[in-house]
């Protein structure tokens, strides 16, 4: 498998604040294959956030490139559809029309309107959001917002998803309906996949390789983790897996035992 | 007793094989007589206090203004004396004396040309210094200091600048309610979510799709906030210019009755602004409403 599909080449990022300059990340350097689900996992502030974003191309690193299949970013684009934490939907428009937005300007030349319209309604579909395409968002649940959010992510056709802890927000029992949607639709479409996360079972759950980010500032990545588990995977029988059990401590080691937040910085 | 507890320890176990039949639910159906009771009061709890208010009013100025020598008319003279301005809105005997329908689409005309222009200026320049950081370092200060000056202080300028009356109520409309309009608009513009942003920059919408799709629906709400300030205060302005400079309309008819001493009619043409000014804050709200889907207005 061709591991570099998408390519972060030594990539820094520090922020500058008068004279004051902080450095958030500091040589990160990660290849993705096609096809490959990776999570980022790191304690909060460890600028997992900033490197997706870059990824997004809504912030310029100060070093280093991302490729994605040997082209530079430099620019947000929908070959790189990201999955807000926070839904992002836009309350005037339904959720029909917050597909559409997407679609009409990615497909506006490629497609005619019929063939736009299936497509929304594909999309919404393969989130179980169809029959509630009508509604604004502010009148279904946020597990429903984020499905949307997935839709008009995934209705972009993007090269990558970017995933910006897209279940954050959301009680246990949405958010495992959730991930079960997003490994059903990752199996089906086989989408290369960047998602950040803070919950441990979540990022083993779902990913083919678990990038552990050190602690900020200067961050890095840590540790890097293969996920050996067959697909499809199911969160029931995984509970008495040996493998499953070995990554997961794998990961709570290395957040807890060698990378713990200093107290200052958690509280 | 005791069979009444078993019976009930009894039904919360499952028993194998017993079928539980299904009872549709039927609410209770009320008779109709109560059900008209009910809505009856909930009519007349809303209707009775400023029913009640209203009339205790009217007796306390009927009582303080009955002696001989009161300043003012009592509301039983004022209805009698304005009479013929009260139930004949559509007379016209030339001139400015025409009934207070005219006198009021006059001023509503006015006010309709001169706060249109104010939307539409007031919000392309809101949405330049709210999207623009040198626009807003380069005129905040001077719409600071300029929304500052009462409404009739242009009026002699614009007297001066247009020559002519009419234009010139119609800039001091314009200049009175634009200053709300742009700063609200500014402010929706700079609290646009970074969110929206973003989900323009993956989509790559164009500058103008980013002003037509995200810019002007999220800041809808603050846009008629903005409107309706501006509409009370135009509605505030007409009258006050109008009385200086005359021709029909209602800020002139008040003038011209001051001026024959026709107190009565003074006092209907203000009920009638009262209105008409609460008329357009409603409308106002009704339409930003309509237009930001609910979310405006809350």
């Amino acid at each position: 498998m061709d591991k570099t599909y998408l390519k972060f080449e030594q990539i820094g990022m520090s922020f500058r604040r008068g004279q004051m300059a902080t450095e958030v990340l500091r040589d990160i350097d990660l290849s993705i294959a096609q096809g490959e689900f990776v999570s980022l996992i790191g304690h909060s502030g460890c600028g997992k956030s900033t490197l997706l974003n870059i990824l997004g191309g809504l912030l310029e690193s100060t070093t280093g490139e991302v490729f994605l299949e040997g082209k530079v970013v430099d620019e947000p684009g929908p070959d790189r559809a990201i999955v807000f934490q926070n839904h992002s939907l836009l309350p005037w428009l339904t959720v029909y029309g917050n597909v559409a937005i997407a679609v009409d300007k990615v497909f506006g030349s490629t497609k005619n309107r019929s063939e736009r319209h299936d497509w929304v309604m594909h999309n919404l579909e393969l989130v179980q959001m169809a029959q509630a395409s009508d509604k604004r968002p502010h009148e279904i649940s946020g597990g429903m917002k984020q499905r949307v959010g997935i839709a008009r992510a995934l209705a972009m056709q993007p090269k990558v998803l970017l995933m910006d802890e897209p279940f954050g927000a959301l009680d246990a029992l949405t958010r495992a309906h959730l991930q079960d949607s997003v490994m059903d639709i990752h199996a089906r479409l086989g989408n290369t996949v960047l998602m950040i996360t803070h919950d441990v079972d979540e990022a083993v759950l779902l990913s083919d390789r678990v990038v552990m980010m050190t602690n900020g500032p200067s961050a890095t990545i840590g540790e890097i983790l293969d996920v050996g588990l067959a697909r499809p995977r199911c969160r029931l029988e995984l509970a008495t897996d040996a493998e499953y059990a070995r990554c997961r401590a794998a990961v709570l080691e290395f957040l807890y035992a060698r990378h713990r937040v200093p107290t200052r910085a958690a509280a | 007793m005791q069979a009444a507890k078993l019976s009930s320890v009894a039904s919360a176990v499952p028993v194998p094989g017993a079928t539980a039949e299904i009872v549709p639910f039927r609410p209770p159906v009320r008779p109709l007589l109560e059900r008209l009771g009910e809505t009856s009061r909930q009519v007349a709890s809303v209707v009775l206090p400023p029913l009640i208010v209203i009339s205790l009013t009217l007796l306390v100025w009927q009582l303080l203004c009955s002696e001989p020598g009161a300043p003012l008319p009592p509301p039983s003279k004022v209805v009698a004396d304005a009479w013929d301005f009260i139930v004949d809105p559509f007379y016209d005997n030339g001139g400015v004396d025409k009934g207070a329908f005219w006198q009021l689409t006059r001023s509503l005309g006015r006010v309709s040309i001169g706060f249109s222009l104010a939307a539409v200026v007031g919000v392309a320049l809101g949405v330049l210094i709210g999207q623009s950081t040198w626009a807003m370092r380069g005129l905040d200060p001077i719409f600071q200091v300029l929304r500052t000056i009462p409404p009739l202080a242009w009026l002699p300028l614009s007297l001066a600048g247009f020559r002519d009356a009419h234009p010139s109520a119609i800039f001091v409309i314009f200049i009175t309610s634009i200053w709300p309009i742009i700063i609200n608009t500014s402010v929706g513009v700079r609290n646009i979510p970074q969110d929206y942003r973003n989900v323009a920059a993956v989509v790559r919408l164009s500058w103008w799709e980013v002003f037509w799709k995200i810019t002007l629906p999220a800041t809808v709400p603050y846009i008629f906030t903005g409107l309706r300030i501006g509409v009370g205060l135009s509605w505030l302005a007409i009258v006050a210019a109008e009385m200086l400079i005359g021709g029909v309309g209602i800020g002139f008819f008040i003038w011209d009755a001051w001026n024959s001493s026709r107190i009565s009619d003074i006092i209907v043409a203000l009920v009638y602004i009262g209105l008409v000014g609460f008329l357009l804050d409603k409308l106002i709200a009704t339409v930003g409403h309509f237009v930001s889907h609910g979310v405006a207005a809350q």
